[in-house]
């Protein structure tokens, strides 16, 4: 089983050879379930490394790792600087703020520029929509997208899908709902792709105005995806509730009406987490608005899962930078 | 004299309703005679057998860039790329710097293409001061010192008075307004179309509501002053059906389509497949924004049905660093003008567009639509003294680094096409030939 710890993180499986041959992560639907089964797989070897008294490998020593980060960041950044040092990688951190990129620079002569002094992996953030697309078109470091706009978010996908397997076993067929501004969410688009290739029926709900509007008219991408307005009958019989930062701009532009009516309305409390499966588990990737789209006490309540979330941020993120520092570029005749 | 012969070709002119295999003589610059069979002495013979033999083409929509953005493209360089693709005549965009909203700027810009032009640019104005859709340019001493048309091309007029003033205003000496129909809060500063694959992709789509929403506004307007409106680049079904309306109700309207919005969907943008599909493509970034394939049959038919009057291609060369850039962040616009015809005929030989119907979307519609003078886009005897000579069925496959035009970028580079200019006559003298490719 894929949730349980292995020894031997390289071992095949028996169908297909568990090789990482991507050059780039930049998005969760560019992935299959054998590459998600490696993953996972993996970071079930770097929670070991964690469980240590010394948690430090020196297996990416002389790797090279640059977080570029265009958008402020707390646990991305910092979760893949630990699992970089973790390793015993040589890790860069660049800010936009900080670095030629207020002098102008493109993206790609950035990008160039890191690739030539020495960078392996390149982390990016960008809050651009297809930032780290354009970026690995121009580097032939390894790039990872970090998040780029409203686009995708897939390590923060992995360690989500990673912490509901650990608490609730396999995906296929359990309910996932989503919660709050799917519209504008990477964290949602990536969480979609990921959990129909795992097999997970899928509900989005949210306000009209923050929900897609196409993504029923995919039905042959999309059939196990279902879009609500209604949060009742989202939460109903759900084995995950997935709640999403409220961004409190929205209600500026008139996305919303206003914050009131957003939390009268789609609010994961004590009253509306009760709608859910007793033994459903509550995730948001956070940073929390604690008393907008979640309560104070459903986030440190006991169906939470938020803070396993951010540690295994730091296990998934080591496996990744595993898989790509030891990638087979070689590729079989 | 000055005499040419073309022989051996398909002599196809939609504005005369003239579609015959023969040869077309030009006596002292302007056609003279067209028949099966043409002897004449002392003629330049140009041989065209295989080929059409059609008016020069009229581009209604074309940024030049120049003045203020030469980095992007020139009156010489484009009109260059223009020849080269069989345009003889092409109406320029006023977002340049200074932009033409007054006549000492107009007559600025004529002086400079009097120097550089390659074919015969007849520039379009401001229809408001600085594009800014506040106060009216001055219109009459305008077109007094030649414009053929207004438009504020880029920005929508958003306001239904001024709107409504300067159809009052350039209806009164015959100059249509010529509209980018846009309504902005809707369209929200998107960057494509709005559908399944922006939402996939992260992108903010702009609705064709938002552009049906202001082709009925200005359709509205017309109706109340009976002047004469050009709505150009239109892109969505439900616009067309406006229009079709409009039209039935013998409203002044005339509308064009560009080659792209015919050819292409907004898959060219990412693709629904992101994982084989080559994403966030800057190349197929315009706007307005390639729609979907609905659409795209809409305007097909539209076309066909000769509710379209003309296909422009809005060629809006940039920079090539302009475009290497995040999707938000890089410019729209693209260089079309030398596939322009290879889409058309692309497109007919899969009988997708009607052939007569196409190839008058290029010569006699734009020429109507406009009101430009007697002989531009037709092959009338004494009159017109442009035509283009095409292979319809010559297969290339576009490179667009090798493009005349500085602009670079086309979503079509890779593509195989069918269909190619070979010579082109402007002005009574043949100007370029294509050297042979094989």
């Amino acid at each position: 089983m894929p949730t349980q710890s292995k020894s031997d993180k390289s071992e095949p499986t028996k169908s297909e050879p568990a090789i990482w041959l991507r050059k780039d992560l930049l998005d969760t639907a560019d992935l299959n379930l054998a590459d998600f089964n490696l993953i996972f797989e993996t970071t079930d070897a770097m929670i070991e490394v964690r469980e240590r008294p010394i948690a430090r490998t020196t297996t990416l020593r002389g790797t090279t790792l640059a977080t570029l980060f265009y958008e402020n960041s707390t646990r991305t950044r910092a979760s893949f600087e630990i699992a970089g040092k973790a390793l015993g990688a040589d890790v860069v951190n660049l800010s936009a703020s900080q670095s030629s990129v207020g002098k102008g620079e493109s993206l790609i002569d950035t990008v160039r520029t890191l690739e030539a002094i020495g960078a392996d992996i390149l982390v990016l953030r960008h809050p651009l929509s297809g930032a780290s697309t354009l970026a690995s078109k121009y580097t032939n470091a390894s790039v990872i997208n970090a998040g780029d706009g409203m686009h995708a978010h897939p390590t923060q996908a992995l360690l989500d899908l990673f912490t509901i397997k650990q608490h609730l076993g396999e995906l296929s067929g359990r309910k996932i709902v989503i919660v709050g501004d799917i519209l504008h969410s990477r964290v949602a688009r990536s969480n979609i792709w990921a959990l129909l290739t795992l097999g997970a029926q899928i509900t989005l709900c949210g306000p009209a105005t923050l929900l897609p509007k196409y993504f029923t008219q995919h039905k042959s991408d999309l059939q196990n995806v279902t879009v609500t307005t209604n949060l009742k009958t989202a939460l109903s019989n759900a084995d995950v509730v997935m709640t999403l930062r409220l961004q409190k701009e929205r209600q500026r532009n008139s996305i919303i009406p206003s914050l009131s009516e957003y939390i009268r309305n789609y609010q994961i409390n004590n009253d509306t987490i009760a709608l859910a499966k007793s033994t459903a588990i509550v995730m948001h990737p956070g940073p929390v608005n604690a008393g907008f789209e979640i309560s104070q006490e459903v986030a440190e309540g006991k169906q939470s899962v938020i803070s396993a979330q951010v540690t295994n941020g730091v296990a998934i993120r080591m496996a990744l930078l595993y898989l790509f520092a030891t990638r087979t570029t070689d590729f079989p005749a | 004299m000055n005499n040419i012969l073309i022989r051996g070709g398909r002599i196809f002119d939609p504005g005369n309703q003239l579609d015959l295999y023969g040869d077309l003589l030009m006596v002292n610059g302007f056609v003279s005679e067209i028949s099966q069979h043409i002897e004449a002495k002392n003629a330049q013979i140009i041989p065209a057998e295989g080929c059409i033999v059609t008016a020069g083409f009229i581009d209604l929509h074309c940024h030049l860039r120049e003045p203020g953005f030469e980095q992007k493209g020139t009156i010489a360089s484009e009109t260059k790329a223009a020849l080269e693709s069989g345009f003889t005549t092409i109406c320029s965009m006023p977002n340049t710097d200074p932009t033409p909203d007054n006549a000492s700027a107009l007559q600025g810009l004529k002086e400079k293409i009097l120097s550089d032009s390659h074919i015969r640019v007849l520039p379009v104005a401001a229809t408001t001061q600085g594009r800014a859709g506040l106060i009216l340019s001055e219109i009459s001493e305008l077109v007094a010192a030649g414009c053929v048309a207004f438009s504020d091309d880029g920005n929508p007029i958003e306001s239904g008075l001024i709107m409504r003033r300067a159809l009052e205003t350039a209806g009164s000496l015959g100059i249509p307004i010529a509209e980018h129909s846009d309504d902005p809060s809707l369209s929200n500063n998107g960057v494509m179309n709005e559908g399944y694959i922006s939402e996939r992709l992260g992108l903010i789509g702009q609705p064709s509501a938002a552009e049906t929403s202001a082709v009925a506004r200005n359709i509205e307007i017309c109706a109340l002053t009976k002047a004469p409106l050009h709505l150009m680049h239109l892109t969505s079904a439900r616009s067309l059906e406006l229009v079709a309306d409009a039209k039935a109700a013998g409203l002044p309207i005339t509308c064009e389509v560009t080659p792209s919005h015919l050819y292409l969907t907004e898959d060219a943008v990412g693709g629904d497949n992101l994982v084989n599909e080559p994403a966030y493509d800057t190349a197929a970034k315009i706007n307005p924004p390639l729609r979907s394939e609905a659409d795209r049959q809409a305007l097909l038919a539209g076309v066909n049905a000769g509710i379209i009057d003309a296909i422009a291609t809005d060629h809006a060369p940039h920079a090539s660093e302009e475009k290497l850039q995040e999707f938000s962040k890089a410019p729209f616009g693209i260089s079309c003008l030398e596939t322009a015809l290879a889409t058309i005929t692309t497109l007919t030989n899969r009988g997708e567009l009607d052939f007569e119907a196409a190839l008058k979307a290029l010569t006699a519609g734009p020429a109507a639509a406009f009101r430009l003078q007697e002989g531009l886009g037709k092959l009338t005897p004494n009159l017109s003294k442009d035509v283009t000579i095409f292979d319809a069925n010559e297969q290339w496959i576009v490179d667009a680094h090798q493009f005349t035009s500085m602009g670079k970028n086309s979503p079509l580079h890779g593509y195989e096409l069918t269909g190619r200019v070979k010579k082109v006559i402007y002005d009574g003298i043949l100007s370029w030939s294509r050297e042979s490719t094989t």
